[in-house]
């Protein structure tokens, strides 16, 4: 039998076998299952805590960062038609973008999202808001005569909403009416829901507490005809969009609601066609007889021009660069925060340097890495000694030391960085005890605060900690036989340091430095209280821009370079250090 | 003890005292010299200041009180690494970021010795382990028995006379460890080094050492040669710390020259051999080896006293049987006999008459 199994393994020439002729990997793998599955059970909840709460988060966030489909869901046709403009080769674009941008403008200002599409280009074109705040407001202006002119033919029906459904509105046309649906579905920035909220809502379903419907299944109750959109089809379009809004925004029957103004210019664009004549002529519809009226007239009005009008409006639409901006920006994704985060921006030849009034980023990058590695190094110097006291006294002593190092831990950070300002401020203890030490003249107290050399005393202090810890462990860990041993083989107390333990103490300066220096190089608190203004990080940057400018993108932008950054920093210390060599603990 | 008050020895501690925290005295009042060459061991159980001692010799630590000489120049001020002595420490304390040959360089370094001869003195000193092969490898990479070698190679390689070793062996596995002390020791007589060695292990103690000294309490109970300390010890102490004993209290009764009578404190009257007891009518604790025990009467002399003896457990232990008896009331007296073909495998229960040579059994401090 042994001689058989013996011959079987030198024969075989496949995967080896397990007692029951079943691949060994594979009985292996079946074995350690059982195993696997309760470890992965064990770690759950924080996995699904974390994943809800902490990454989705943060990835969301840094979407952001490239995310741009306000543009193009703001002004969807006018993206389209500028897809044809070259700002090389025109100054202005031409009527159509006016036409488009009008119609755009309209139901976003109608929505009140207009402002929020000023607020995003202004980041890229400062001033290009307060075009689109004040634009927003006038745009009812553009076309007055012609709006009048069709009202003063029939003043009772046209301004009768059942009037207007009767002639433009039906059965048909549904492909219209839900592509008027889903731009304004944009517009609200209702996103679809994922198959998780279809489950979820489901659920709620059945316990009879169910979704609130949303935008894309509400009924619209209402349809077009086939005779206006043919004769009309502008109108149709617009009356559509005005449907969808009067319905879905209102909550009213858009039978009964006169149109807004854009669906009078449609028309008034409609009937100045050049077939329009005819086609009215043809017409025997409801209010065949108001709509001839109203082409007349119309045709003795000049058409429409856009253009002019939105000059009327404000002169600066005459300007090529909000075009441009607009056109820059209409993309889905765009690198423009990123551009923006280190100092660039998308100029007419493709990427260039912003102006110098506006470059403040890298600069802040730059100053944000010298003193972390300034804080990094300090926290050294001050930590080691400490760190290698700490490890070779008695343990009773030690343990008395411990508390003292520990013991920022159990201050706030506030009272600390607070205690900080006291100590150091023009007027407090230390100047006041140079003065009083006749060192410093009174009238020449030291700057100590509210610049760098503030934030880096004041974070190298509360980071301190962070650096003795694994210090210490690592150090604890290096038995004294090697000093000694060292000094035994004839080496003076230096060189036994130098050469035998500061070597083996390496590993912990390695994780100490990285804990410090991942952690001040995002620190936000410290550098906000006394930093002043040469003093602050880049996270106080990113700060300002999620709460105070609501610039999301650009504080995304800026806040995944800073993670790259990290992991690039890290990256390098693995390859030249190596973080195997990093301890944490004994 | 020897004379230690000679010009020529070589280390020399003269009435040294160590205390650690001004009440007790870890070592107390040691004296102890050894010539240039000898292998000379400190055993004792731990806490019995050997170690203290040679952390002293060392320079590790600073004696309290006395004087501590190396070739007839006092040490107490010298700083450890002007003392030029080589040390083995118990966990080897390899540099663990070095490579073995940087290990090795590292005392040719500091003494900024030249390259070449750094390179030379090095090979040298792994050939002389038989480690030649492993200077390129990290002490991790190597096995226990190796880094024991590196060890003793880097405590070697800048021609120390005298090279310390503090427990080197302790762990190591048993085989390994028999192998070693033999190449310690040829290592040593080769190049004719001193060697001070503390042990807490006896048999290392009486394998290697020219002289062994044993610590108890801070103090050298005897310093012999091995066979002297193993056959002849001077007191209770050192009986029971080396080998096996077994022991029985009782008064003397009459002593006779090299001879003498003891009354068990079961009343049975032994034969032994006056060591520290002076007179009739003092209490001894008497002393004899498990092998020199003899229950087959026709060995004995005639006029030996024999006592009765019941077996309690028989032990086969392979090349010895190891018997346990009862004799006088004292249920752990223990017998040892050669594996013979002819020697009798006694049962427990049997009823036999033990008996042994005066001079083998030694009537010691009660």
């Amino acid at each position: 039998m042994a001689d058989a199994t013996a011959d079987q393994a030198e024969t075989q020439s496949g995967p080896m076998l397990a007692a029951d002729g079943t691949p060994l990997k594979r009985s292996l793998a079946r074995s350690l299952r059982m195993q696997r599955i309760r470890a992965l059970m064990l770690v759950a909840p924080l996995l699904i805590f974390v994943l809800l709460t902490f990454l989705s988060p943060i990835f969301d966030m840094l979407f952001r960062a490239v995310e741009n489909r306000i543009v193009g869901d703001t002004l969807p046709r006018t993206v389209e038609v500028l897809k044809d403009w070259d700002p090389e080769t025109s100054d202005v674009p031409p009527e159509a973008a006016f036409q488009a941008l009008y119609y755009d403008l309209f139901l976003a200002a109608e929505a009140k999202k207009h402002t929020r599409l000023g607020t995003r280009l202004n980041y890229e074109d400062p001033g290009i808001s307060s075009l689109f705040r004040s634009s927003g407001r006038s745009l009812d202006d553009l076309g007055e005569d012609h709006i009048e002119a069709i009202e003063d033919t029939a003043k009772q029906d046209w301004r009768e909403g059942a009037f207007w459904y009767a002639l433009l509105g039906g059965d048909a046309g549904e492909p219209v009416v839900e592509s008027a649906r889903s731009q304004f579905v944009a517009l609200e920035g209702e996103t679809p829901r994922g198959p998780v909220g279809v489950v979820w809502c489901g659920l709620r379903n059945v316990v009879g507490a169910p979704c609130p419907p949303s935008l894309s299944r509400m009924p619209l109750n209402f349809g077009l005809s086939n005779d206006a959109m043919a004769m009309l089809p502008t109108t149709s379009l617009q009356y559509a969009a005005f449907g969808v809004f009067t319905v879905l925004e209102d909550g009213e029957a858009l039978q009964e609601e006169d149109p807004w103004e854009a669906v009078y210019v449609a028309m008034a664009q409609d009937l100045a066609a050049p077939d329009a004549a005819a086609k009215v002529a043809a017409y025997t519809g409801p209010g065949a007889a108001e709509l001839q009226a109203a082409q007349q007239a119309i045709a003795a009005l000049p058409p429409i021009s856009f253009r002019d009008g939105f000059a009327e409006i404000d002169e600066d639409w005459l300007d090529p660069t909000v075009w441009r901006s607009i056109k820059a920006y209409s993309p889905k994704y765009t690198p423009g925060y990123f551009l923006n985060a280190v100092d660039l921006e998308m100029g007419p030849d493709g990427v260039q340097a912003r102006p110098e009034s506006q470059q403040i980023y890298v600069m802040l990058f730059k100053r944000t890495l010298i003193m972390s590695m300034a804080i990094t190094i300090s926290c050294i110097m001050l930590g080691y000694p400490v760190a290698w006291l700490l490890s070779n006294l008695p343990d009773r002593k030690a343990n008395m030391l411990m508390i003292l190092v520990l013991l920022p831990f159990w201050t706030s950070l506030l009272v600390r960085t607070s205690a900080w300002k006291v100590m150091l401020q023009q007027q407090g203890v230390i100047n006041d005890t140079l003065v009083w030490l006749g060192i410093v003249s009174d009238t020449n107290r030291l700057v100590m605060i509210n610049n760098q050399f503030g934030t880096i005393v004041a974070m190298t202090h509360i980071l301190l900690p962070f650096m003795i810890l694994p210090l210490y462990s690592v150090m604890k860990g290096i038995p004294p036989s090697y000093l000694r041993a060292a000094k035994s083989l004839g080496a003076n107390n230096w060189t036994a340091f130098w050469r035998v333990y500061f070597p083996q103490s390496v590993p912990g300066i390695g994780a100490g430095s990285i804990l410090v220096f991942i952690l001040a190089i995002g620190y936000y608190i410290t550098p906000e209280l006394v930093g002043g203004t040469t003093g602050t990080f880049i996270s106080n940057r990113i700060a300002y821009h999620i709460s105070s400018s609501l610039n999301w993108g650009l504080a995304a932008a800026l806040g995944s370079i800073l993670l790259v950054a990290v992991l690039v920093l890290y990256w390098a210390y693995d390859r030249i250090v190596g973080i195997d060599n990093v301890k944490l603990g004994g | 003890m020897l004379d230690t008050a000679t010009g020529d020895a070589f280390v020399e501690f003269d009435r040294v005292q160590k205390s650690y925290d001004g009440e007790t005295l870890v070592v107390k009042d040691l004296n102890l010299a050894l010539p240039k060459g000898e292998f000379l061991t400190m055993l004792g159980p731990s806490g019995s200041g050997k170690t203290t001692c040679l952390m002293m010799l060392a320079g590790f630590e600073t004696a309290t009180y006395g004087d501590i000489r190396l070739g007839g120049v006092s040490i107490n001020n010298i700083p450890p690494h002007k003392r030029g002595i080589g040390m083995v420490f118990q966990n080897y304390a390899l540099f663990p970021h070095m490579t073995v040959a940087e290990n090795l360089a590292f005392p040719l370094e500091v003494r900024k010795m030249g390259k070449s001869e750094r390179e030379q003195k090095v090979k040298r000193a792994l050939d002389m382990v038989q480690m030649g092969d492993f200077g390129g490898r990290r002490p991790a990479q190597l096995s226990g028995g190796q880094q024991q070698r590196i060890a003793l190679a880097r405590a070697l390689v800048f021609e120390a006379e005298l090279v310390l070793m503090d427990e080197p062996l302790g762990a190591l596995d048993k085989q390994l460890r028999e192998h070693m002390q033999f190449e310690i020791k040829r290592i040593a007589d080769n190049l004719g080094i001193t060697v001070v060695y503390v042990t807490h292990d006896q048999t290392e103690a009486l394998t290697m050492s020219d002289r062994v000294a044993v610590f108890n309490d801070g103090k050298i109970q005897q310093l012999a040669p091995p066979d002297v300390l193993y056959e002849a010890p001077e007191n209770s102490f050192v009986a029971q710390f080396i080998g096996e004993n077994n022991t029985m209290e009782g008064v003397v009764t009459e002593i006779k020259g090299d001879s003498c009578l003891v009354q068990l404190d079961g009343g049975a009257l032994i034969d032994a051999k006056p060591v520290n007891v002076t007179k009739a009518g003092e209490r001894t604790q008497v002393s004899i080896r498990p092998e020199r025990v003899e229950f087959n009467a026709e060995r004995l002399s005639p006029d030996a006293h024999l006592l009765d003896a019941e077996v309690k457990e028989f032990i086969y232990m392979g090349d010895i049987f190891r018997t346990r008896l009862s004799v006088a009331g004292n249920d752990d007296f223990i017998i040892k006999s050669r594996n013979a073909p002819d020697q009798e495998r006694l049962k427990p229960g049997q009823k036999i008459k033990i008996g042994w040579l005066a001079e083998d059994c030694r009537a010691l401090d009660a």
